[in-house]
């Protein structure tokens, strides 16, 4: 067929690069409507005509209102590319076809990106290279950056071309619970690692002094408040903040409040000497 | 410490990089551990930079934009209590206790700056008339680089002004049971980034799992690498093993044998 509109490598590549700045713009009436059609840039130049009122509908349709998990994008603007493709070829998809894909799997990714990424990935890679770089080692922040950044960009560009190449069978793909798995798998490993370090890296020492004993060989024996609560369980007093913390931000309370009010204990608590 | 001209510009442009990363949320130029990372190297300090970062890190392990509702600012944090601990030479519980009043500072801004780019947004409405795309383009990088000197200025003020007379007495005359209080704070205020993250995912049929996680860590020695892939296996058992995921199992040979109340509450899900 003559005249057939194809987006090139090299438009899937630029349309990836710009797509690494989808936020950039984000404001609160649209959110990343301009970082959407900024990153379709690339390719409404290669399918509409300059000028022509096929470009600026497209313009139109991608300022749109538009807000997702940045990296769940991927899929999407995949889909997207095809349908846009098909379309400048004559095929009958209209602007409702598009927004209505856009709109109706925003959302959805949103839900998945959010706990995988945010909740899992970042936290758990996070707290494993702060572990390393506690000392002052360089390997931290390198090994942070490396994995994250591979990890991400890969989710990128795999999210483009498998969108682009299934197009629209990319949500029946999805219905298959494989979205809800790696939701579910994700965040049992966050929550499970959170629960570890709520444990291993929260100090809080209470030395208060409940008795002092001698025993026959005149070793002294102090008991403090925090003894006994380290024979119970050890790390009980962090559990308790843990759990007030969640009530107080599902109260809404906002979490850097939170930080001041424990503030405000830390230096209460040491100057009285409950803790130290 | 004084700080050289050279420095200044290179701390502007870490700040500037971090500003920008703080909206775009890729690269993760604005998380602690390499926002205070590139300032230790900027001001000749990489170690103190690099603990300053892990420390803050864990602080900030929470901080996530989601939907609509904007965190605390990790990068106007970073940039700046690793300048005031490195050339203002504070010890790093006081710099952490710097932080948290900079990242509601930093929140304020990049709400302020997120709402400018409103009428930014409006701008670009213009292109649907003309079909320019330039506009589109410029329009998009321009609202980057308002969020980069959101970041960059108030921090090379602060490099500015940090050798001075005035900042360093404001900073010596902290009194010791401020500086005390603050240091046994900040090994709690790590729960609250753990309770934000623990809140996003919270399905009340998995939290289970975090009580396994804490038991397990209060009982034995295990480093991350081992609970990492604890969790990982818990994960592939849970999967492998919930009645939810035997869908699959139905039509084949061994549908008769899986259990009748896996099957039931099967059929109840359809």
């Amino acid at each position: 067929m003559e005249n057939q509109k194809k987006l090139t490598r090299s438009d899937l590549r630029s349309v990836f690069y710009r797509s690494n700045l989808l936020q950039a713009s984000w404001n609160f009436e649209r959110m990343q409507s301009l970082g959407y059609a900024f990153q379709m840039v690339p390719a409404i130049r290669r399918l509409y005509p300059a000028g022509s009122q096929e470009r600026k509908d497209a313009i139109k349709r991608h300022l749109e209102f538009y807000n997702t998990h940045p990296y769940m994008t991927a899929p999407i603007l995949g889909i997207n590319l095809a349908m846009e493709e098909q379309r400048a070829n004559g095929m009958p998809i209209d602007d409702a076809a598009i927004n209505g894909m856009k709109v109706g799997l925003m959302g959805p990714l949103a839900g998945v990106g959010d706990p995988i990424f945010w909740g899992t990935v970042r936290p758990v890679i996070g707290a494993f290279c702060a572990a390393i770089a506690a000392s002052g080692s360089i390997l931290g922040p390198i090994l942070f950056f490396v994995l994250f950044n591979l990890i991400r960009l890969l989710v990128r560009w795999v999210g483009i071309v498998y969108g682009y190449r299934k197009g629209m069978a990319v949500v029946s793909d999805m219905g298959g619970g494989m979205l809800q798995k790696l939701t579910e798998a994700s965040s049992i490993l966050g929550l499970f690692v959170m629960g570890a370090l709520v444990n291993k890296w929260t100090h809080i020492d209470i030395p208060v002094v409940i008795s002092r004993l001698e025993d026959q060989t005149g070793q002294e024996h102090v008991t403090t408040v925090q003894s006994v609560l380290d024979s119970l369980m050890p790390g009980l007093p962090a559990l308790l903040f843990t759990f007030l913390s969640m009530w107080l931000l599902r109260r809404g309370l906002s979490p850097l409040w939170i930080i001041f009010g424990i503030f405000i204990i830390g230096i209460f608590g040491y100057w009285i000497g409950l803790l130290a | 410490m004084d700080i050289s001209l050279i420095q200044m510009v290179l701390v502007f442009l870490v700040a500037f990089l971090a500003g920008m990363e703080s909206v775009v949320d890729e690269f993760q130029f604005h998380q602690p551990l390499v926002a205070c990372t590139l300032i230790g190297l900027v001001l000749g300090d990489l170690p103190t930079g690099i603990i300053v970062g892990a420390t803050l890190q864990i602080i900030a392990l929470g901080w996530m934009n989601i939907g609509a509702a904007i965190a605390p600012d990790a990068a106007m944090a970073s940039i700046i209590s690793a300048i005031l601990v490195i050339a203002g030479k504070q010890n790093v519980g006081t710099g952490i206790a710097l932080a948290i009043p900079l990242a509601a500072a930093g929140q304020v801004l990049t709400v302020i700056v997120r709402t400018l780019t409103v009428g930014i947004q409006h701008i670009a409405d213009r292109s649907v008339k003309d079909a320019n795309l330039e506009r589109i383009t410029y329009l998009h990088l321009g609202a980057l680089l308002l969020q980069g000197l959101r970041v960059a200025v108030p921090a090379f003020v602060v490099a500015a002004s940090v050798g001075t007379d005035v900042v360093q007495g404001a900073l010596e005359k902290i009194p010791d049971v401020i500086t005390g209080g603050l240091g046994v704070a900040g090994g709690i205020i790590v729960v609250v980034g753990y309770a934000m993250v623990i809140n996003m995912m919270r399905a009340p049929n998995l939290m289970m799992f975090f009580f396994v996680g804490f038991v397990v860590a209060a009982f034995t020695d295990y480093n991350l690498v081992a609970l990492g892939v604890l969790g990982v296996a818990m994960a592939f058992f849970y999967l492998q093993l919930h009645p939810k995921y035997f869908q699959g199992m139905k039509g084949g040979r061994n549908g008769n044998t899986a259990p009748a109340r896996a099957d039931t509450l099967d059929n109840q899900l359809d």
